[in-house]
């Protein structure tokens, strides 16, 4: 492989000063998947340092959670990821009924999960065709698309909202599933596994892609632990980390599944690992489809919320990686702090490190291959 | 007829006629390319300007024409203007001499396959001065990419060239065609005679076309997700159609070369007097090519795009060695059989 190339610097020892230029890719650019900006200073095609600049979709999410009452930053949990809505909810609305001790019915935390594994796979279908788009491929984008409608639908018809969800509440969710939705998760995990199928023959095969990813943004275990990566990006280097096992929440305990690893560090690691993780989701619903309990969905919450003064965290496993919702209550109806812990932020800070001395078309395919979400980095 | 036949009369006819092929073809096949693009990915493509979409090439023209044309502050404004016209130039020269049937071509010349290479480099020089004069450096990169790209890939397309040179013994595009007459087993793609690997002849020659077009997937130079829109990234209004009418006649181009080098031009598949003859000609000339074509546009909608060194490896390391060894196999082959 010539992917990686020594990164020329000015010598001080009297020698010609490299010719360098600096590219300003973003913050509108079709690689960048919103209004990401990276400076890239370039040897050439080759990059001697990309910076990335962020705050272009700044929305002040976490000053938002300070002045405003718990339920009233609901909606917004559902705004930092938009393609995995679900989760991020799970994590705000767990951490408070940590701190508030309140109890969510079985029946609530099973739907909370099947929903949950439904958006993991929805977010990747989306990172799947947008990952192949960025690699020239445009076909597959729209067969991703054809699978998360059906997941969308779903969505749809329990909470009403396609993207945004606020499903979740405090002590449980706003609405029961119906017998609709028990039947259209059913028939997903039928139609699923012959897609993947499908994807694996046709797109993941595929010499050109696999000639594109093998080999190519190496990020070692090493380098996500400096930078925190979380997520897929941390098991295509190796690292089991998944907060489902090593810090179990909801009844994720219960199910049966394996987090996928992938060794080699590269671009295809971090592809298969997500590949992977959509079958896991699947064995996941399915189990979860099939122990739902009866029961009530919402659990005795008081009528005005009010956390003990302390300090809660909670983490989920999101589709980018460990998202964390940390809580500093001073006993008030408002919080005293609210810290959203983001993993595609911590994702992005490694792409300087990592990027260095890459050709430009690898260095966006694994910018691609991280799964960015940017409103996910500026929150 | 013999008002028809006078020299100055029928090299205008065929000049207006091949404007109009040209127009047509580029017009069309962007509409096609939509269509396909839909197809495969399971959606209607272009459907509402007119029935079935067919009018959507006039609303797209129409947009583009009536844009202002900006040249970017900093660039070279001859440059920049003359970049598009170089583009489109050498296509319609090279149509001249495409037999479109036995008698159905604009002007004969016995060194037709020479003036069609000399004038398809003509392309590559075009692209780069538009990318380098926009001062534009997605532009200068998809300029630089361009060059090296069309370098590495002139050498392998030669040498098939000059392989079926050594087998047809003449450079004029009709005798070539003429050559391959009494079925598609006489076509040159299964002359294996003469050289056992004319299939892999073949598809070295098509691989090689498709990135002398930038096609995908070795649009480097377009490269979207990369470099934005490449070397046409500050080109606007008709300044970027015409690169886009151009990029369709160079398919056109190289797939009519391909039909005439490999799939007998205007021969018929079967040697049934039914089936050929000066109306059947152009007929089955058209199908080929728009088959080739087909084919092209496949490849785009399937597969992603190469890496830019993978492209060039691709080239030095397997096209170039591959063709030098079927060259080497024709002429053992020619000299024994």
């Amino acid at each position: 492989m010539i992917a990686q190339k020594e990164a020329p610097s000015a010598g001080p020892s009297g020698e010609a000063p490299q010719e360098t230029f600096v590219l300003n890719l973003g913050p509108q650019h079709p690689a960048g998947h919103g209004v990401l900006r990276v400076l890239m200073t370039m040897d050439g095609e080759w990059i001697t340092k990309a910076e990335p600049v962020i705050g272009y979709i700044h929305r002040m999410h976490e000053k938002m959670g300070e002045n405003r009452t718990w339920a009233k930053f609901l909606p917004n949990t559902s705004r930092i990821d938009y393609l995995s809505a679900m989760h991020y909810t799970h994590a705000f609305v767990g951490a408070v009924e940590r701190g508030a001790g309140i109890e969510v019915p079985p029946r609530a935390e099973y739907v909370r999960v099947i929903t949950s594994e439904l958006n993991r796979i929805a977010s990747h279908m989306v990172w799947w065709g947008a990952l192949l788009s960025d690699l020239g491929g445009l076909t597959p984008f729209l067969y991703a698309f054809d699978d998360r409608e059906l997941i969308l639908d779903l969505f749809e018809g329990i909470c009403g909202a396609r993207l945004t969800y606020c499903y979740y509440r405090f002590g449980g969710l706003c609405n029961d599933v119906d017998d609709d939705f028990l039947r259209g998760a059913r028939a997903f995990l039928k139609h699923m596994p012959p897609r993947l199928k499908l994807y694996r023959d046709l797109v993941t095969n595929n010499i050109i892609l696999r000639k594109r990813l093998t080999g190519i943004g190496l990020i070692s275990a090493e380098m996500c632990r400096k930078y925190g990566a979380t997520g897929p990006v941390i098991r295509g280097s190796g690292v089991a980390y998944d907060v489902r096992k090593v810090e179990p929440y909801s009844v994720y305990p219960k199910f049966d599944f394996k987090i996928p690893v992938y060794p080699e560090c590269d671009s295809m690691a971090r592809y298969l690992v997500h590949m992977d993780e959509m079958e896991q989701s699947l064995r996941i619903i399915e189990q979860a489809l099939d122990q739902i309990p009866a029961g009530p969905v919402m659990g005795k919450v008081p009528r005005v919320l009010r956390l003990p003064p302390g300090d809660y965290c909670y983490a989920v496993e999101a589709a980018r990686g460990r998202f964390m919702v940390r809580i500093v209550s001073d006993g008030k109806d408002i919080p005293y702090r609210v810290k959203l812990r983001t993993p595609s932020f911590s994702n992005l800070s490694l792409y300087e490190e990592a990027s260095r001395g890459m050709i430009l078309t690898d260095a966006l395919a694994m910018l691609g291959s991280l799964d960015l979400v940017i409103p996910d980095i500026d929150r | 007829m013999s008002f028809l036949s006078i020299e100055p009369i029928r090299l205008l006819l065929y000049l207006v006629g091949i404007g109009a092929f040209v127009g047509a073809n580029a017009a069309y096949l962007v509409l096609a390319e939509r269509k396909i693009a839909g197809r495969i990915q399971r959606r209607p493509g272009p459907n509402e300007a007119g029935y079935g979409g067919w009018m959507q090439p006039f609303a797209d023209v129409l947009k583009l024409f009536v844009k202002q044309i900006m040249v970017p502050p900093g660039a070279d404004a001859l440059l920049y203007r003359l970049a598009p016209l170089m583009v489109m130039a050498p296509p319609l020269i090279c149509l001249v001499t495409v037999p479109y049937g036995e008698t159905l071509v604009a002007r004969n010349i016995n060194v037709g396959l020479l003036l069609v290479f000399s004038l398809g480099s003509v392309n590559v020089m075009a692209l780069m001065l538009g990318g380098w004069a926009s001062r534009n450096k997605y532009a200068v990169i998809s300029a630089a990419r361009v060059v090296s790209q069309n370098v590495a890939y002139e050498i392998p397309m030669l040498l098939v060239v000059i392989t079926l040179l050594m087998i047809t013994g003449t450079m004029d595009l009709n005798e070539i065609v003429r050559q391959q007459a009494g079925g598609f087993w006489h076509w040159n793609i299964l002359f294996l005679k003469a050289n056992l690997l004319m299939p892999v002849t073949f598809v070295i020659f098509f691989i090689c076309m498709l990135a002398e077009l930038n096609r995908a997937p070795f649009d480097m130079a377009e490269a979207e997700s990369e470099l934005v829109a490449g070397a046409f990234t500050e080109y606007g209004g008709m300044g970027f159609g015409v690169f886009f009418m151009a990029e369709y006649s160079n398919i056109v181009v190289g797939c009519s070369l391909a039909t005439v080098l490999f799939f007998g031009g205007w021969q018929s598949p079967v040697p049934i007097a039914l089936l050929s003859g000066p109306l059947w000609g152009p007929l089955w000339f058209l199908l080929k090519l728009y088959a080739l074509v087909f084919t092209v546009m496949w490849i785009r909608w399937t597969f992603p795009r190469t890496q830019f060194y993978g492209l060039l490896n691709l080239s030095w390391k397997i096209l170039i060695p591959i063709s030098l060894f079927t060259l080497l196999l024709t002429s053992v082959q020619l000299k024994v059989f």
